[in-house]
């Protein structure tokens, strides 16, 4: 076995015996650390026209050393899983800052840290391995709506453009040294779609199949993405990934989220995984729920026998990791349900013909 | 949804419609978007979208028509069909779908190579396929080739490149019959026979196709067109046609065609008489202008007046005549509107008062519901006409639904026929309605009553469910539940508590449905209906808490030490005369219909009494006649019309008791276990004497013993009639026809067991057939289900359906709750020895469901939510 065939089946054993812990925010803690345009910019960006303070992927490759601090601060807390720091690494989403050609090595060196941090996590403590999702976010395009309010078949991107974004991303990734893609923040389930496409589609490029993991955002209470799918509908549409897990992040903080979740754990037969915002912005934008609050939260949700993978976004620190892994330790994870096989479709609602 | 044949419109596809065809040339795209808008409205479940024509730029007029469905919530709601010959147009859909779609359609036409290329395309997208029967040599013609390729491109599919069975659709194509060539007049039983073969062959694939090809020689005769549709259809979705491109609203019933054009029809379509052609084309201009005048019966009723006569046939349930005699009234009256609000309106208030008073019964209510709504149908285009024609003025809108895992439904369709004769407008979701659904319509329609309907255990919880998403968004529409397995006290209990917003109340029966609702939707009972109602809970919940303090269980080692014990030295089992199992698909209905117990059919219609003394008994005795007779008459129809499929399979295995488990072995080495049935054991306090049983107790724990298992349906085609009926405004018709299903279903049970009896395990050779003696379960051993009281547990249905590979021996699938579809189905285990017999588990404490969580490798929240009707406690939330 390679060390990353060997790195899987570890996974896969994992998520059976226990509840896994994906890591927590990047955005508030680079914020935190109060970095300048030249911080950004580093050496290789120096003379480079736009401003580049605010593209946090960028640090990959400009202060590797904060990438670094970041991941063995999540690790050190507890987490199972770190996700890289691609969020925006796509050459769609760099070009907002003239960056498209820099895309791939952003994926490769973000790929590169998070590896080096989790395997010297690994040897530290071999009981508990550490793992790295490549992290695929959902761009500022979307494919499902309309870019002019006058012409509701406008586009402002297409399908073949999204997908070729995805495919450089995870190509870099995959060959950066992950153990899994994490698909998220998908509030428009066609920009995922092309992910999933791009991602199997790697295959024919000789390279090993790796497990997904898909994750939805519930934007409202309405229960339905932005792009207006039943968090059923959704599941339909996504479900031909074979996904290792599905599940929401963002937008809701764990008291709103957790319907969504609930009902994502009576019908998809693969793993679910969530890791809410902490609690909803206040006025100032900033994120008020304390670690012990979202980690009672979660708590329940694993006594519930609701998840298998829990984590934080928005506004979560690595004191909200460590209170949610002492506050799941020794749960049982959920157990995924088998359903009998039926055609399943979607378009925004769900249907069945059992 | 329940396995209903999928109408899939076509109103969207340039090739079927000259009018969509004519806006996409024009560009008219707001105009094509109220096309399929209209579509979905109608109650299009799939809408398909073409745009092959040749003047047409295909992939752009593909991309812009999805594109703009994406932005109408109205049309977007449903999957869509990506239809077209050429592949750079599918890929194009493809790519604007954030749903998962169907593709219609790939084929092997250019080999093998190409074939895997495009579906593997389709499952990275992530869509369900239709796949033509077509290969290099060409479009298969005959069931054989048709069977071959799709065989052949099945197993391509799911062995090459893990393609789900159940996301593949095959098209064995249907082409035009009675064209005057010979080589054409087996086309139709092709197309039927090669739909039967690959629905028993190829495990959870489905069969569609275009309809209208069939009787495309006798274009411009729109009436015998539709007879040949009619015809088709009824025999291909009997013999497993799952979907279809079809303008279903104006096919006429099967039954309605004119008996001399249907004998001729049909002669063609099964191509079972020389000449038969010839006939149809010497018969067709005879059609071609319209249905033969109605026959002329006298009859004294018939001499009154119209109102009268209106009445009459509405409160005996008369349809002959009721055309007629509506335009009769029509034509007096000033508007259309008026003879729903007169004459009709009045003979319904007469059929209310009638039943209300207990002089009439709901089969007899039902009826005249089919006799009402056939005269709205007949009003309905003059009411259009008219412009002015302002919707009736109805007493309240009611939405109804079986809740989602669940496909049981006659109880809710004879509730929504009692509430639309007394004026409510129903609007029916059908079955396995998930709870978004169910509120989502709520609130778009504002609708001011919901009703829940479901019959398996697990449905309850989904109602609990339900009503908590009715509190979560904020709603306070009254709820109602009813079925089987709900109760008062389960209503009080588990559901009302949840929904504090609005009320919920129990109804118990059809009867009490038009109370309850009346009231809750007067302005000046509602508010004390409901103070009453919740008082009411309250009391049924102490009585529950004190009934639950008061309960003493045993522990469950206690029970255990108490267990029935069985003297295996008095009876042994012989070695059944096969072991693994037998699949009878089909089963000679005609042998169903002798072992038909007619107690519980008339108990689905409320009339309450045993079979036969029921005919005679002196308050019900009229209507139990009149239903009976008809229930005859179709059941005669049924058998000889092979409206149904009866199929089964039996399962015989060594098999010894652990425990409370059943180890089922592999063979007589009894060394590998092949599976392992966990069953639960009673916990109430028991005197002396007296064991605390499990299913389990009845299997020998060492040496030779057996257990069997079964799973019949009589379902198959049920779906299909019941909906002909309803389409045609016929509920009366269609709920016969589902109770009848269930009757010969449970009738196919009695018929396996005592073969099994007798024959294929044969511990009791030789026992007699006396249908008394069986239906009083006077004969040795058992069957009990899962999901009844003996094991109350739904999911051990799995291990039964995986060791019978029930599914592809007889096309039973288990639904998310474990519902068997088709509804009309029935399974169970088999247990041989002389003191076997029916129990109830009763409620078990909490020592037994850590333990039964144990033994199934479930965590113990998973066991309670499946145990949750017998748990003697309230578990922790």
């Amino acid at each position: 076995m390679t060390g990353r065939v060997a790195r899987i089946a570890a996974l896969y054993a994992a998520a059976r015996e226990r509840i896994l812990v994906l890591d927590g925010s990047w955005g508030v803690m680079i914020q935190g650390k109060h970095l300048s345009e030249a911080d950004f910019r580093g050496e290789r960006f120096a003379g480079h026209d736009v401003p580049l303070k605010g593209d946090n992927d960028l640090l990959c490759l400009t202060r590797p050393d904060i990438v670094t601090d970041l991941h063995d601060a999540y690790f050190a807390a507890g987490a199972d899983i770190a996700e890289t720091n691609t969020f925006n690494a796509t050459a769609i989403s760099q070009s907002d800052y003239g960056l498209e050609a820099a895309a791939p090595d952003i994926n490769t060196a973000a790929a590169a840290l998070a590896r080096e941090s989790a395997d010297r996590w690994t040897a530290k403590t071999p009981d508990k391995p550490r793992f790295v999702a490549g992290a695929i976010g959902p761009l500022s395009r979307t494919l499902s709506m309309s870019s002019d309010v006058n012409d509701p078949g406008a586009r402002q991107v297409t399908f073949d453009a999204v997908y070729d974004a995805y495919r450089d991303q995870a190509r870099a990734l995959h060959l950066g040294g992950v153990d899994l893609f994490l698909v998220e923040t998908i509030f428009d389930t066609l920009n995922a779609k092309a992910a999933i496409k791009a991602i199997l589609d790697l295959e024919d490029e000789g390279l090993e199949r790796l497990p997904m993991w898909i994750s939805g955002t519930i934007t409202d209470r309405s229960g339905r993405t932005l792009s207006g799918q039943t968090v059923e509908a959704f599941w339909h549409s996504i479900r031909h990934a074979r996904p290792f897990a599905v599940g929401f992040n963002c937008a809701l903080g764990a008291d709103l989220m957790r319907p969504h979740v609930a009902e994502l754990a009576r019908i998809a037969d693969t793993l679910v995984a969530a890791y809410p915002n902490a609690g909803l912005p206040n006025a100032f934008g900033e994120y008020d729920e304390e670690a012990h609050q979202t980690a009672a939260r979660l708590e329940e949700w694993a006594q519930s026998g609701l998840v298998n993978i829990l984590g934080g976004c928005c506004g979560t620190t690595p004191d909200h990791i460590a209170a949610i892994a002492r506050a799941v330790a020794g749960k049982t994870p959920r157990i995924v349900p088998s359903r009998p096989p039926a055609m399943r479709l979607s378009g925004l609602e769900a249907f069945e013909l059992a | 949804m329940r396995p209903v044949f999928v109408n899939i419109g076509e109103r969207t596809n340039v090739t079927g419609s000259a009018r969509f065809r004519k806006l996409i040339s024009d560009g008219d795209y707001p105009a094509a978007l109220s096309v399929a808008r209209d579509q979905v409205e109608a109650g299009a479940q799939v809408i398909d979208v073409n745009m092959d024509e040749g003047l047409l730029d295909s992939v752009q007029a593909m991309t812009t028509f999805l594109n703009l469905i994406a932005a109408e919530p109205d049309i977007a709601r449903v999957p869509v069909m990506i239809d077209s010959s050429k592949w750079e147009v599918i890929e194009a859909g493809l790519k604007c779908v954030q749903g998962k779609a169907i593709v219609n359609s790939i084929s092997l036409k250019e080999g093998e190579e190409k074939f895997l290329e495009q579906a593997t395309a389709c499952l990275r997208y992530g869509a369900a396929v239709v796949v033509m029967a077509f290969d290099t040599k060409g479009q298969a013609d005959t069931r054989n080739r048709k069977v071959e390729i799709c065989a052949r491109a099945y197993q391509l599919l799911t062995e090459k490149i893990g393609f789900p069975p159940e996301d593949i659709i095959f098209d064995p194509n249907i082409f035009a019959i009675a064209t005057g060539i010979e080589e054409h007049d087996n086309y139709g039983v092709d197309f039927i026979e090669a739909t039967r073969a690959i629905k028993q062959q190829l495990p959870h694939a489905r069969v569609s196709g275009g309809v209208s090809n069939v009787s495309f020689s006798f274009r411009g005769n729109e009436p015998v067109r539709r007879a040949m549709h009619s015809v088709f259809l009824y025999h291909a979705i009997a013999a497993g046609m799952d979907m279809g491109i079809v303008n279903a609203g104006d096919l006429p019933v099967y039954d309605d065609i004119e008996p001399e054009l249907r004998e001729a029809v049909e002669d063609v379509i099964l191509n079972r008489k020389p000449g038969a052609t010839e006939r149809l084309v010497d018969l067709a201009p005879k059609y071609k202008g319209g249905k033969a005048a109605p026959r002329v019966v006298d009859l004294v009723w018939r001499e009154g007046p119209v109102a009268a006569r209106l009445s009459h046939a509405l409160v005996h349930g008369v349809t002959e005549y009721i055309e007629a005699d509506t335009e009769e009234a029509r034509l007096a009256a000033t508007r259309p509107l008026d003879v729903i609000e007169g004459p009709l309106m009045d003979g319904m208030n007469v059929v209310g008062d009638l039943f209300g008073a207990g002089k009439m019964f709901l089969p007899q209510v039902v009826k005249s519901a089919r006799v009402m709504k056939q005269a709205v149908a007949w009003l309905l285009p003059f009411m259009e006409a008219e412009q002015a024609g302002k919707p009736r003025q109805m007493a309240g809108r009611v939405l109804m639904a079986t809740v989602k895992g669940d496909v049981h439904d006659i109880g809710k369709n004879i509730v929504g026929v009692v509430l639309q004769c007394n004026n409510y407008e129903v609007i029916d979701l059908g079955v396995m309605a998930p709870a978004d659904r169910i509120l989502d319509e709520a609130v778009a329609l504002n609708v001011d009553i919901v009703g829940l309907s479901g019959l398996i255990t697990p449905s309850l919880d989904e109602m609990v469910f339900v009503a908590g998403e009715m509190e979560r968004r904020g709603l306070s529409i009254p709820l109602l539940i009813g079925g089987a397995t709900t109760s008062k006290t389960h209503t009080a209990v588990k559901v009302a508590p949840g929904y504090t917003r609005g009320s919920t109340t129990y109804v118990l029966d059809a009867s009490r449905a038009v109370g309850v609702v009346s009231s809750l939707l007067s302005k000046d009972n509602r508010a004390a209906f409901e103070a009453e109602t919740r008082a009411d809970y309250e009391k049924v919940r102490q009585q529950f808490s004190r009934a639950q303090a008061a309960k003493i269980r045993t522990p469950l080692a206690a029970a255990r030490a108490n267990r029935f014990a069985v003297d295996w030295q008095a009876w042994r089992s012989p070695p059944p005369a096969f072991i693994g199992t037998r699949t009878f698909a089909p089963w000679d209905l005609d042998d169903l219909a002798r072992y038909i117990d007619w107690t519980p059919f008339f108990s689905a219609w409320e009339l309450v009494g045993r079979f036969p003394a029921i005919l005679e008994d002196d308050v019900v005795g009229e209507a139990a006649r009149g239903l009976y007779a008809d229930a005859q008459a179709m059941l005669k129809q049924i058998l000889e019309a092979r409206w149904y499929e009866a199929r089964g399979v039996v399962g015989l295995w060594p098999a010894n008791a652990d425990g409370d488990d059943v180890i089922v072995w592999t063979d007589e080495t009894r060394t590998v276990e092949r599976a392992r049935f966990h069953t639960l054991r009673q916990q109430m306090a028991k005197s002396e004497g007296r064991a605390n049983t499990a299913l389990a107790d009845f299997v020998a724990p060492t040496g030779a013993d057996y257990i069997g298992g079964f799973a019949v349906t009589a379902g198959h085609g049920e779906a299909g009639v019941a909906a002909r009926f309803k389409a045609a405004g016929d509920d009366y018709s269609a709920i016969i026809a589902a109770a009848l299903a269930d009757r010969l279903a449970e009738a196919f049970a009695e018929a396996l067991h005592h073969k099994v009896r007798a024959e294929l395990w044969g511990y009791a050779p030789g026992e007699p057939f006396d249908l008394e003696a069986l239906l009083g379960e006077k004969y040795q051993g058992i069957r009990p289900a899962p999901g009844y009281p003996a094991q109350p547990d739904h999911t051990e249905k799995a291990t039964l359906f995986s060791l019978l590979d029930a599914t592809a021996a007889t096309g039973i699938e288990l639904t998310e709750s474990y519902a068997m579809t088709p509804p009309s189905s029935v399974s169970g285990l088999y247990f041989a020895n002389p003191a076997a017999h029916y129990f109830g588990v009763g409620k078990i404490e909490r020592d037994q469901v850590e333990d039964y969580a144990r033994r199934k490798g479930w965590d113990v929240k998973t066991a309670e939510r499946w145990l949750s009707p017998i748990l003697n406690y309230e578990p922790a939330r």
